[in-house]
């Protein structure tokens, strides 16, 4: 059974269509890219798919694990393994980063019907997760994202989801503003979650995320829709050549 | 954007005001209206001594000089004092209890259902660790663990017992920390009390138990108007927790108490308040107005005085619990969360009044606006030409859920000796969907982002309340802040 399956997606913000009709089918253990130009609609996609209430399904139906998300609000949706590494983490001020991580984790643990960690189970764990990716210890003690350095909020974000374990993790340009070595760091991150059972999009502008996270397909996605599928050479015949002949198509 | 829907965030539903049910229990209440004749009726209905009645009248009569104070970021339509009655009390079958046995047990219900103990063998069946005295409408009813604390000399129970068992005491410290003279409300107050909470910690004692003290108002068209008075005497130290809560009227009622505290040589005071007076409906109809003057004295060296509160409730919160530290040496503290909701007002802060030599004060305040509330903190920090060595340490911080509601911040710094220190912070933050959206893509649901937050923020407050308090205060902000988001 597929992880994901999403058919004819249509989705609109602020009463524009943005998704035009999306077909794309994910299965356990796969990772999947989507590349396409800026407003084709990759980071609206990803927040549809996570239950973003400013983002509104017009028609279409996505199926997660089995689940029709239309029946999931945004934190079933994530308790149920939907995982979204956001474009631009937002600061939430008074929180500690590490209380945050507990009440996520026991979050899903409840809906899972596992036992709540306690304490010290959760040092445990973050102990073991965040060698990973390479995370000072004060920043587990400052507020969730305030004052971390860019590279740092999606380091944050990739260690989140380590935590957090999800069966789908959609990454949201999380290579946008990373020097080489954050690259590197997040990119390891991500491939040390891969597993057979857990499956990835990744959406990004460039062909670069792609040496270090090698996807088994590329989406080629314009003007809302999936205009190309193909393997992960795609990507490079996209970084050569550039996305014009695609807009070019339909025109804006 | 969404934030502008009210509707959003639909799953969340407003819990309804928990407390907000009346108490049918006849009553003896005095009719409408406020002159000398009623001022000396309440003092003869509580047979007291004739000092205290022209006491009473001089308050009277300066009060009928004053105008209302108008400096305060609050709206309200103005108060006809001559629609308000200024006693009630609940008609026992049996006049003054002198056990509970004797409390009517419609009363015990009451305080029953507010989940507050007065039952002495139930608490006793646990770990007795609070002693309570309830004010119902305006009148004490119930003192717990009396005859436990009368062996170390505590004296505790209500305003008008102390009156009556300990005139001296009463004459010698009322009115010496807020005087008649101090204040519209303050006045208003000092002419009509009609009863309160007294405490008396002696010499080089340390009570043993929190005492607590527990305001309910029932009545329909009734001021209520305590009055307390605690005094620690050299060396004592003693810990005081203040509730309210009282029936959804559609009607505002107005609550102006006084709150006198004194501490002598080595004296500490920790003086904790959860307010959860019934805030008006989401239109801004009916709800308490909370017009309190609370102040400290640090009469003598090295004393201490501690102010916490949580203020959820009331429709308008008008308070501003102070310190005068004289003492050389000595301590004021005040630790406060201010939460406003829908269209609640508050008005709220403090005054350090510093004169002693190496006197300090700590300022740590905590406002939230959500809805369209407006919420203002409003300090002082004085620094006498007698305070040498003066310091003081104030951190303001505002948090705004949502973007129709206000936060504000007035500090006042005055300072009369160079050798003074004074820093002040202030931060303003601002929750919106954004940040609901992140947490919720965690797995968190709404009600637990915003509590997550809100709780985080109020933290360094909260670690200053009694252990059960402080579990308490952390569930009455969530649910103070329920459906706010959106």
């Amino acid at each position: 059974m597929a992880l994901l399956d999403i058919k004819n997606l249509h989705a609109s913000v602020a009463g524009n269509d943005i998704l035009k009709g999306i077909n794309l089918t994910i299965n356990p253990g796969e990772v999947h890219a989507i590349m396409g130009p800026n407003g084709s609609g990759k980071s609206t996609l990803s927040n549809v798919l996570a239950g973003n209430e400013i983002y509104e399904k017009t028609e279409g139906e996505i199926l997660f694990d089995g689940k029709n998300l239309d029946d999931l609000v945004a934190h079933e949706r994530a308790r149920a393994g939907l995982f979204l590494a956001f474009q631009y983490p937002i600061e939430i001020p008074g929180i500690s980063n590490m209380y945050f991580l507990k009440a996520a984790v026991n979050a899903g643990r409840e809906y899972r019907g596992e036992e709540q960690l306690d304490a010290m189970d959760f040092i445990d764990l973050i102990e073991e997760k965040k060698n990973v990716m390479n995370l000072r210890d004060d920043l587990l003690e400052r507020a969730v994202n305030s004052g971390f350095s860019g590279g740092e909020k999606k380091r944050n974000e990739i260690f989140q989801m380590a935590m957090l374990e999800p069966k789908l993790g959609i990454l949201d340009e999380t290579d946008s503003g990373l020097d080489i070595d954050a690259l590197r760091i997040v990119s390891d991150g991500v491939n040390a979650l891969r597993s057979p059972e857990r499956s990835f999009l990744l959406i990004t502008h460039y062909q670069r995320l792609l040496d270090y996270i090698v996807p088994d397909f590329v989406h080629v996605m314009v003007h809302g829709k999936i205009v190309k599928t193909g393997g992960k050479e795609l990507a490079l015949e996209l970084e050569n050549e550039g996305y014009a002949s695609w807009v070019g198509e339909e025109g804006p | 954007m969404k934030i502008e829907d009210e509707n959003s965030f639909d799953g969340l539903t407003d819990k309804e005001y928990k407390y907000g049910f009346v108490t049918d229990i006849e009553s003896d209440s005095l009719p409408p209206g406020l002159d000398e004749n009623v001022v000396r009726e309440i003092s003869r209905r509580k047979e007291e001594p004739e000092w205290l009645t022209e006491w009473r009248v001089k308050a009277y009569h300066h009060w009928t000089t004053l105008e209302p104070p108008t400096w305060a970021k609050v709206e309200f339509p103005p108060i006809d004092y001559q629609a308000l009655s200024y006693y009630s009390a609940p008609k026992q079958k049996i006049d003054a209890p002198k056990s509970l046995d004797e409390v009517d047990p419609e009363l015990l219900e009451t305080y029953k259902k507010l989940g507050i103990p007065l039952g002495e063998q139930e608490v006793l069946a646990g770990v007795a660790t609070v002693a309570v005295d309830a004010v119902f409408d305006s009148v004490s009813v119930a003192t717990t663990f009396k005859k436990n604390l009368e062996e170390l000399g505590i004296i505790f129970g209500s305003f008008s017992d102390a009156v009556k068992d300990h005139p001296e005491l009463v004459k010698q410290y009322l009115g010496t920390v807020v005087p008649y003279k101090d204040n519209y409300y303050a006045t208003l107050n000092s002419a009509v009390f009609s009863d309160g909470s007294f405490c008396y910690i002696p010499k080089g004692v340390r009570c043993p138990m929190e005492l607590s003290t527990y305001f309910r108002i029932n009545a329909a068209n009734t001021g209520q108007f305590e009055r307390t008075l605690l005094i620690a005497d050299e060396g004592a130290y003693v810990s005081y927790l203040e509730g309210c809560t009282a029936p959804q009227r559609d009607e505002n009622q107005l609550h102006a108490a006084v709150v006198e505290l004194v501490a002598h040589k080595d004296a500490q005071i920790k003086y904790s308040t959860v307010q959860n007076w019934y805030p008006g409906d989401k239109e801004g109809k009916g709800g308490i107005y909370n017009f309190v003057t609370k102040r400290g004295h640090c009469r003598g060296d090295n004393s201490k005085i501690s102010w916490t509160q949580v203020e959820t409730g009331s429709a308008i919160t008008w308070k501003y619990p102070s310190c005068i530290l004289k003492g050389d040496n000595s301590v004021g503290e005040f630790y406060s969360v201010a939460v406003t909701n829908n269209m609640q007002q508050a008005d709220t802060g403090t005054k350090m009044i510093h004169i002693g030599k190496n006197t300090s004060s700590t300022i740590i305040s905590k406002g939230i606006s959500a809805g369209k509330a407006q919420n203002a903190y409003r300090g002082m920090v004085k620094v006498a030409e007698t305070a040498e060595n003066a310091r003081n340490f104030s951190q303001c911080d505002s948090m705004l859920i949502g973007d129709r509601c206000g936060a504000h911040t007035f500090p006042y710094i005055d300072i009369n000796n160079p050798t003074a220190q004074v820093e002040h912070e202030a931060t303003t933050t601002k929750i919106g969907e954004d940040q609901i959206f992140y947490c919720n893509q965690r797995g968190l649901d709404t009600e637990e982002a915003v509590g997550l937050i809100v709780n985080g923020f109020c933290k360094e407050v909260f670690k200053e309340l009694p252990m059960e308090f402080a579990v308490e205060a952390q569930k009455l902000l969530g649910i103070t802040l329920e459906g706010s988001v959106g």
